[in-house]
C-alpha cells in the first residue's frame, strides 16, 4: 500500500519535473474548467466574483487563440516552418462551425425559409448550393472542421515541402494564400454570406447559444480542448519524429543524408497542425458569435506569430500564455488608450524579436530545459491570477 | 533486371562514368570517371574548385549530372534515386562545414541516425530497444563522447561536432562512407586519432576521404586521386602520385 | 489667312442674300447687309458699327417671335457674318439666350445652374461681361426640336469654316451623329476644300455614309471600300445593317456586290477592332503591372540583395503618398508642378524612415530573415498608428494634376489615357535609374560587394555598416516615389501599404530574388495576366486565380523566373 503511495508520487513528481510550464497549463486549465462553472452560475449577479457573460466570451475566446498559438508553436517553434497562412485554418474551422450553426437557425431567420440561410434569400437564392449540404449534421461540421483545414494544409504542404519552399518563401506563400482566401471568402458567389459573413447564430445541438450555461460549457469544452491538444502535441514533440521535426530545423540536408524524407515530416506535423487551428476557429465562432472573412486576413496570423514570440517559442505551454496575455493586453488597450493599441503591438514585435528571442519563458530560464519549463511557471501563476481576478472584478 | 552495358564492373562499390555538371556555364565537373573498389579507402585531393565537394554531391543525390552515370556498387543508379534513398541504399555523407542537430543532444543525434526504416508514422511510437541503446553506448564509446552524452549537440567543441557526425554516420552502417575534410579545425591529437578510426574502418567500409591535410591523407592513404578542373589528373599511390610533376605544378607546388 | 476667310465668309453671305431674296416673305432689313458689305474694303470701322447695330435688331426680333420666325432670324443672323454669332447661336442652342424683361435686351447666360444666384449675364455682341440679372429678370428664348436641329446645323457649319482643325473636326463628328440632306450638302461643299487630313477623312467618313442610302451601286460600293477602312462602331453598324433583310424578306441592299464587299468591310473593322482592343488589354496589362513593378522594386533590393523581409514596405509607400498630400497642401496653386516637387520630397521622407529604421532595427537582425519579417511588421503597425493620430484615420484626397488627365485618341478603336502612359514611362525611367545605380556608381558596387560577400567587403575596407543604410535606405526611397505614383490610382489612407505589400512580395519571388530584370518581367506579365483575365472572371477573382497561379508556379519553380544559379545559389 505505502509502497504504492511512494511510487504514484514519484511517479508525479517526475512528471512535474519534466514539464512544470505544462503540468502549470493544465492545472489552470482544470482550475478554469471548474471555476468558470461555479462563478457564473453559483455566484450570484450581485457578488463581486460572478462572470459576466462577456467574461465568458473573453475567456472562451482566449482559450480558442491560446489553441492557435500552440498549433502556431508547433511548426514555427519547434520546425522553423512560419506559417503566416494559420489565421486561414482558423477561419476555415470558423466557416465549417458556421454553416452547421446557420443551418440550425431555420426558419428563425429574418425571411424564415426552412433551409436557406437569410443572405441566400436576399441573393435570390433558389436552391442550398451542394457544399451546404450535410451541414445541419453536428457530425458531419465535425468532420469537416478537421478535414478541410487538413485537406488545404496537406494539399499546399505536399507541393512547398516537395519542392523545399522554405524560410521566408514559406511564410509568403502562406500569407499569400490566406489573402487569396480572404479575397474569395469576400465575393458574394461564393457562397459565404460575402463581406458579412455568418452572424446571428440562435442554437448548438439544441443550446441556446444565448444562455450563459451554454456558454459556460463551450468554455469547459474549450479548456479540454485545449488540454488534449497540449497533451498532443507534447507527445508529438517527444517522439522520435519530433526529435527529427527538431533536427530539421537545425540542419535538413544533414537528416535527409541520414535516410529521411525530410517532407513527409514537415508535412503531417504541418497538417496536424492546421487541424489544431481548425479546431480552434471552430470553438471560437459560436462563443464570439460571428464569423467573417475579415478572419482570413493575413495580420491575424501575424498576430498570432507573436503571441507565440512573446510566450516562447518552442515551449509549447509558452505559446499559449503568450496568446492569453497578448490578447488580455489588447483587450485592456483597446478599452481604455484604443489609440495606443497598436503603438504596443508594433513595439511589441521589435522588442520581442530584438531582445527576447526566445520569449518571456526564455527570460528567466537558464540553459537547462527543465530549468525553463520551471521559470514559465511564475510567468503563468501571475498571468492567470492576474487574469482571473480582472476578469472577476472589472469586466463584469 | 537486365543490365546495360556500361553496367560496373563487379567487386565496385561506386562507379561514376563522364559525369558532366555545369552551373551558369562553369563545368564543376567535366567528364569525370571514376571508380572505388568495395573496403576500399580513397582519398581525393585537388585544388579548390577541383570538384571535390560536387562530385560527393552528386553520389548523395543533391545536385543532378547533366550527363553521365553514377553506380552504387553493382545494381544501383544513383541518379534515379532521391537524397533519403541513397542514404538508405547504403552511402553516408560527412559534410565539410560539421552538420549535426545543435538543439539535439548527443544521445539524440545518435537516435536519429540509427539505421533502420524512416518513416513519421513508425517514429512516432517508436521506443529503443536495448540493442539500439547498446549501438548507440559503443558508439559514444567509439566517438570518446560518453561523457557528452546528454549534452546539446550545439554547445560542443570544434573536433567533438566533426567526431559526432562521424559516428552519426557509424549508426547508419553505411558500405560506402563520404567523409569531405574530417580533420578540419581538429588539433594534432584529435587528427591523429581520426586518422585511426578511418583506418579502422576501411576494412568493413568503403571510403571516399577529401582531405587538404598531406600530412593526413599521407598518413592513411593506400590510394589517392587528383582531382583538377572537374576531371581526375592523375591516380595511384601515394608516391607516385606525389612525384607526378602535373600535380606538383597545378597542386602541391614545388 | 483671316482676308481670305472674310471673302470666303462675304461670298457665301452674299450667296444667301440672293437666294433669301427670291423668297417670297418681304422683310424689309433684306438688302441692309449687303449694302453694308459692299462698303467693307472702305469703311471698316464704320461697318463693324453698323454691322453690331444690324447684328443687335435682327437678334432683338428673337424676344417675342414663333418658332418658324425664329428659324428665320437664325438664318439671318447667320448670315450677317457678326463676329459673336457662332457663340449666340451656341448659347441658344445650349438654352442659354434670354431676353430681359425690363429693356427686352436679349443676353447671354454664362452658365446654368440650379440655383436661385443671379445669373452673369454677357453682351451679346460684344461678348463682354455685362453685369448679372436676378433670375426672374429674365426669359429664356425657348427652342423646340427642329430649331435646335437647325441650330446645329448652322453653328456646325460656323465651326467648318473655322481655321481651328481640331473645331473643324468637332463639327464633322458632331454632325456625323445625325446625318440629314442639310449636313450632307454642306459636307458635300466642304470636301473639295478641306485640307486638314483627319478632319477629310471625316468627311468622307459622312459623305460615304450617306452614299450607302443613293441609288448608284457604284457609288455604294465605292462608299463601303472607303467605310472598310475606318473603325468606328456607328460605320460597322451601318455597314452591318446593308447585310440584313427587311420586313418583306428581301435584302435591304439590292446588289450582290455592294453585299459582299459590305461583309467583307464588317469583318476587316471587326478584325481591326478585335486587333486594338488587344493593344488596349495589352496596354492596360502594363500600366497594372507597371504600378506592380513600381511597388515591388524597392522591395527587390530590400529583400533581393539584402535578404531582408521588410512588412514595412507598404508604410513607406505610405509615406510617400502622404508626403504628396502635404506637398500639395503647401502648394495648392501649383498643382500640376506639386508631384513633381512630391517625387523627390517622398524619396526623401521614405529613405530617411528607411535608414533609421536600419540603424536601430534591422542591423541586428541581419542573417535571420523570419526575424526581420517580425520586426518590421511591427514597425508598419507604429507607422500606421502614427499616420492616423497625424492625420486621422480617413482618406486624404490628393488632386490629380490637370496634365496627368485626359486621353490619347489614336484612333476610333484606342484610345490611352494619360495617367495609364504615365505610370508605364515612370516606372521605367524609375527601373532604368535603380539599374544605372546599381551597375555604375560606387555606392551600386559596394552594395552589391556587401551583398555578394560581406567579410571580404568588410576586410577590403567597405563601411558594411553605411551600406547596409544605404541600400535600405535605397529601398525604402523608391518605396516612397512608389507611393506618390499610387497617390494617383487609390485612396491615400492609413491601410494603403497593407493593399500592395503582398502583391510586391510576389512579384518580387515570381521573377526571381535578386533579380531586377525579374521584378520587371515579373510585374509586367502579372499585370498583364491579370487584365486578361479580368473579363470573364471580374477583378477580385481575376487577382485571386493570379495569386493562386503564383502559388503553384513557386512550388513548381521556387526560385522564381530568373533563378539565381551557381554554387552561390545551390549551397543556400
Amino acid at each position: 500500500m505505502l509502497t504504492r503511495v511512494v511510487r504514484v508520487g514519484r511517479r508525479l513528481w517526475t512528471a512535474w519535473d519534466a514539464d512544470r510550464g505544462g503540468t502549470v497549463l493544465l492545472v489552470l486549465l482544470a482550475g478554469v474548467a471548474i471555476a468558470v462553472p461555479a462563478l457564473n452560475q453559483l455566484a450570484p449577479a450581485s457578488s463581486a466574483l460572478h462572470l459576466s457573460t462577456y467574461s465568458l466570451s473573453l475567456i472562451g475566446k482566449y482559450l480558442c487563440y491560446a489553441m492557435l498559438a500552440l498549433a502556431l508553436d508547433l511548426v514555427w517553434g519547434y520546425g522553423g516552418i512560419l506559417s503566416l497562412g494559420h489565421a486561414a485554418f482558423f477561419a476555415l474551422g470558423g466557416y465549417a462551425m458556421g454553416m452547421y450553426l446557420m443551418r440550425q437557425i431555420g426558419s428563425r431567420g429574418v425571411y424564415g425559409d426552412p433551409i436557406l440561410p437569410d443572405f441566400m434569400v436576399f441573393l435570390n437564392w433558389q436552391k442550398l448550393p451542394w457544399f451546404w449540404v450535410g451541414f445541419n449534421h453536428f457530425w458531419f461540421a465535425l468532420l469537416v472542421i478537421a478535414a478541410l483545414p487538413a485537406l488545404l494544409a496537406l494539399l499546399f504542404g505536399w507541393f512547398a515541402f516537395r519542392s523545399r519552399v522554405t524560410g521566408v518563401y514559406f511564410s509568403i506563400m502562406t500569407q499569400a494564400l490566406s489573402y487569396a482566401l480572404m479575397l474569395a471568402f469576400f465575393r458574394n458567389d461564393m457562397g459565404f454570406g460575402g463581406n458579412n459573413g455568418f452572424t446571428d447564430f440562435k442554437d448548438i445541438l439544441g443550446f441556446d447559444l444565448h444562455e450563459d450555461g451554454t456558454r459556460v460549457m463551450l468554455v469547459v469544452v474549450t479548456a479540454a480542448a485545449l488540454a488534449a491538444s497540449y497533451l498532443a502535441c507534447r507527445a508529438i514533440v517527444g517522439s522520435r519524429a519530433g526529435r527529427l521535426f527538431r533536427a530539421i530545423r537545425d540542419a535538413e540536408s544533414r537528416a535527409r543524408f541520414l535516410g529521411y524524407r525530410v517532407e513527409s515530416y514537415k508535412l503531417w506535423v504541418f497538417v496536424f497542425s492546421a487541424v489544431l487551428a481548425g479546431i480552434a476557429g471552430a470553438l471560437y465562432v459560436p462563443q464570439v458569435g460571428i464569423i467573417n472573412p475579415g478572419e482570413f486576413a493575413p495580420i491575424n496570423s501575424i498576430e498570432a506569430v507573436i503571441w507565440v514570440a512573446v510566450g516562447g517559442r518552442g515551449t509549447l505551454f509558452g505559446a499559449a500564455a503568450g496568446a492569453v496575455l497578448v490578447n488580455y493586453a489588447k483587450t485592456y488597450f483597446t478599452g481604455a488608450l484604443p489609440e495606443l493599441w497598436l503603438y504596443a503591438l508594433g513595439a511589441l514585435f521589435v522588442l520581442v524579436t530584438l531582445f527576447l528571442p526566445r520569449g518571456l519563458v526564455g527570460l528567466g530560464a537558464s540553459r537547462r530545459r527543465a530549468v525553463q519549463a520551471g521559470a514559465a511557471a511564475p510567468v503563468i501563476w501571475a498571468l492567470g491570477s492576474h487574469v482571473g481576478v480582472s476578469l472577476g472584478s472589472k469586466l463584469k | 533486371m537486365i543490365r546495360p552495358p556500361d553496367l560496373p564492373s563487379p567487386g565496385k562499390i561506386l562507379t561514376l562514368d563522364d559525369v558532366t555538371v555545369s552551373f551558369d556555364g562553369f563545368k564543376a565537373l567535366d567528364g569525370l570517371t571514376l571508380s572505388v573498389d568495395r573496403g576500399e579507402l580513397r582519398c581525393i585531393i585537388g585544388p579548390n574548385g577541383a570538384g571535390k565537394t560536387t562530385m560527393m554531391d552528386v553520389v548523395t543525390g543533391k545536385t543532378r549530372p547533366d550527363h553521365g552515370s553514377a553506380w552504387f556498387a553493382e545494381d544501383v543508379d544513383l541518379l534515379a534515386l532521391s537524397e533519403p534513398e541513397i542514404a538508405q541504399a547504403g552511402i553516408g555523407r560527412k559534410f565539410q562545414k560539421p552538420t549535426v542537430f545543435e538543439s539535439l543532444t548527443v544521445f539524440e543525434n545518435l537516435e536519429l541516425a540509427i539505421w533502420g526504416d524512416k518513416s513519421f508514422w513508425k517514429d512516432l511510437v517508436a521506443r529503443l530497444t536495448r540493442a539500439e541503446r547498446r549501438h548507440i553506448d559503443d558508439i559514444l564509446d567509439v566517438t570518446g563522447l560518453t561523457t557528452e552524452r546528454a549534452a546539446l549537440a550545439g554547445t560542443l567543441s570544434h573536433g567533438q561536432k566533426q567526431w559526432l557526425e562521424i559516428g552519426m554516420l557509424l549508426m547508419q552502417e553505411p558500405e560506402l562512407l563520404l567523409v569531405d575534410e574530417p580533420v578540419a579545425g581538429m588539433t594534432p591529437d584529435e587528427t591523429h586519432r581520426t586518422a585511426e578510426l578511418l583506418l579502422s574502418l576501411a576494412a568493413e567500409h568503403s571510403l571516399i576521404v577529401v582531405e587538404h591535410d598531406m600530412d593526413f591523407v599521407r598518413s592513411i592513404a593506400r590510394r589517392v586521386t587528383v582531382l583538377h578542373e572537374g576531371r581526375v589528373l592523375a591516380d595511384g599511390d601515394m608516391g607516385r602520385v606525389q612525384n607526378d610533376p602535373l600535380v606538383v605544378e597545378v597542386y602541391l607546388g614545388a | 489667312m483671316l482676308g481670305t476667310e472674310l471673302q470666303v465668309e462675304r461670298r457665301r453671305l452674299l450667296d444667301r442674300t440672293e437666294r433669301s431674296g427670291r423668297r417670297a416673305r418681304p422683310n424689309g432689313a433684306l438688302w441692309l447687309p449687303s449694302l453694308l458689305l459692299a462698303l467693307v474694303v472702305f469703311a471698316p470701322h464704320a461697318l463693324a458699327q453698323s454691322r453690331d447695330e444690324e447684328f443687335l435688331a435682327v437678334l432683338g426680333e428673337l424676344g417675342d417671335a414663333s418658332f418658324l420666325d425664329k428659324e428665320h432670324i437664325v438664318e439671318r443672323l447667320s448670315r450677317s457674318g457678326h463676329p459673336s454669332t457662332r457663340a449666340v447661336l451656341t448659347a441658344f442652342l445650349e438654352d442659354r439666350l434670354y431676353v430681359r424683361a425690363k429693356d427686352r435686351k436679349i443676353v447671354i447666360v454664362k452658365s446654368m445652374d440650379d440655383g436661385v444666384a443671379p445669373f452673369d449675364l454677357v453682351d451679346p455682341v460684344s461678348l463682354q461681361d455685362a453685369g448679372s440679372g436676378a433670375r426672374d429678370e429674365v426669359t429664356r428664348i425657348g427652342t423646340n426640336n427642329r430649331l435646335r436641329k437647325l441650330l446645329k446645323t448652322t453653328v456646325a457649319r460656323f465651326d467648318l469654316s473655322s481655321p481651328d482643325p481640331a473645331v473643324k473636326l468637332a463639327a464633322v463628328q458632331e454632325m456625323l451623329r445625325d446625318l440629314d440632306q442639310a449636313s450632307i450638302a454642306l459636307l458635300g461643299g466642304r470636301a473639295g476644300v478641306e485640307t486638314d487630313a483627319a478632319v477629310k477623312e471625316e468627311i468622307e467618313t459622312g459623305l460615304a455614309l450617306a452614299a450607302l442610302d443613293g441609288g448608284d451601286p457604284r457609288a455604294r460600293l465605292d462608299a463601303v471600300a472607303t467605310l472598310a477602312r475606318r473603325l468606328r462602331p456607328q460605320v460597322r453598324n451601318r455597314l452591318a445593317g446593308v447585310l440584313e433583310k427587311g420586313a418583306d424578306g428581301n435584302f435591304v441592299e439590292p446588289d450582290e456586290k455592294v453585299r459582299q464587299a459590305a461583309a467583307a468591310a464588317v469583318r476587316r473593322i471587326d478584325r481591326s477592332r478585335a486587333l486594338y482592343a488587344g493593344v488596349e488589354t495589352l496596354f492596360f496589362g502594363l500600366s497594372v503591372g507597371s504600378v506592380l513593378v513600381l511597388v515591388a522594386i524597392g522591395l527587390a533590393i530590400t529583400f533581393g540583395v539584402m535578404g531582408v523581409i521588410n512588412m514595412a514596405h507598404g508604410e513607406l509607400m505610405m509615406l510617400g503618398a502622404y508626403t504628396t498630400y502635404v506637398v500639395q497642401l503647401a502648394m495648392p496653386r501649383h498643382i500640376g508642378l506639386s508631384i513633381l516637387v512630391a517625387i523627390p520630397a517622398a524619396f526623401l521622407v521614405a529613405g530617411l524612415a528607411g535608414v533609421i529604421v536600419e540603424r536601430t532595427i534591422i542591423r541586428f537582425l541581419y542573417g535571420r530573415p523570419l526575424e526581420t519579417l517580425l520586426a518590421t511588421f511591427g514597425v508598419s503597425l507604429v507607422l500606421q498608428q502614427s499616420v492616423r493620430s497625424l492625420f486621422s484615420a480617413n482618406n486624404r484626397s490628393v488632386e490629380t494634376p490637370p496634365w496627368m488627365s485626359g486621353t490619347l485618341q489614336l484612333n476610333d478603336a484606342l484610345a490611352i489615357t494619360f495617367n495609364r502612359l504615365y505610370i508605364v514611362i515612370f516606372t521605367l525611367i524609375v527601373f532604368a535609374i535603380l539599374l544605372v545605380v546599381l551597375k555604375r556608381t560606387r555606392l551600386g558596387l559596394d552594395i552589391r560587394a556587401v551583398s555578394q560577400n560581406r567579410a571580404m567587403a568588410q576586410a577590403m575596407g567597405i563601411r558594411t555598416g553605411w551600406v547596409d543604410a544605404m541600400t535600405f535606405g535605397l529601398g525604402s526611397g523608391i518605396a516612397g516615389i512608389a507611393g506618390v505614383a499610387l497617390s494617383q490610382f487609390t485612396n491615400v489612407g492609413p491601410n494603403l501599404g497593407q493593399a500592395y505589400i503582398i502583391d510586391s512580395f510576389m512579384v518580387v519571388v515570381f521573377g526571381g530574388v535578386g533579380n531586377l530584370w525579374g521584378t520587371l518581367v515579373g510585374g509586367m506579365s502579372m499585370g498583364v495576366v491579370n487584365q486578361l483575365l479580368e473579363p470573364y472572371a471580374g477583378a477580385v477573382l481575376a487577382k485571386i486565380f493570379v495569386l493562386v497561379a503564383l502559388i503553384l508556379f513557386i512550388q513548381r519553380w521556387p526560385r522564381g523566373l530568373f533563378p539565381q544559379t551557381g554554387r552561390a545559389a545551390e549551397s543556400q
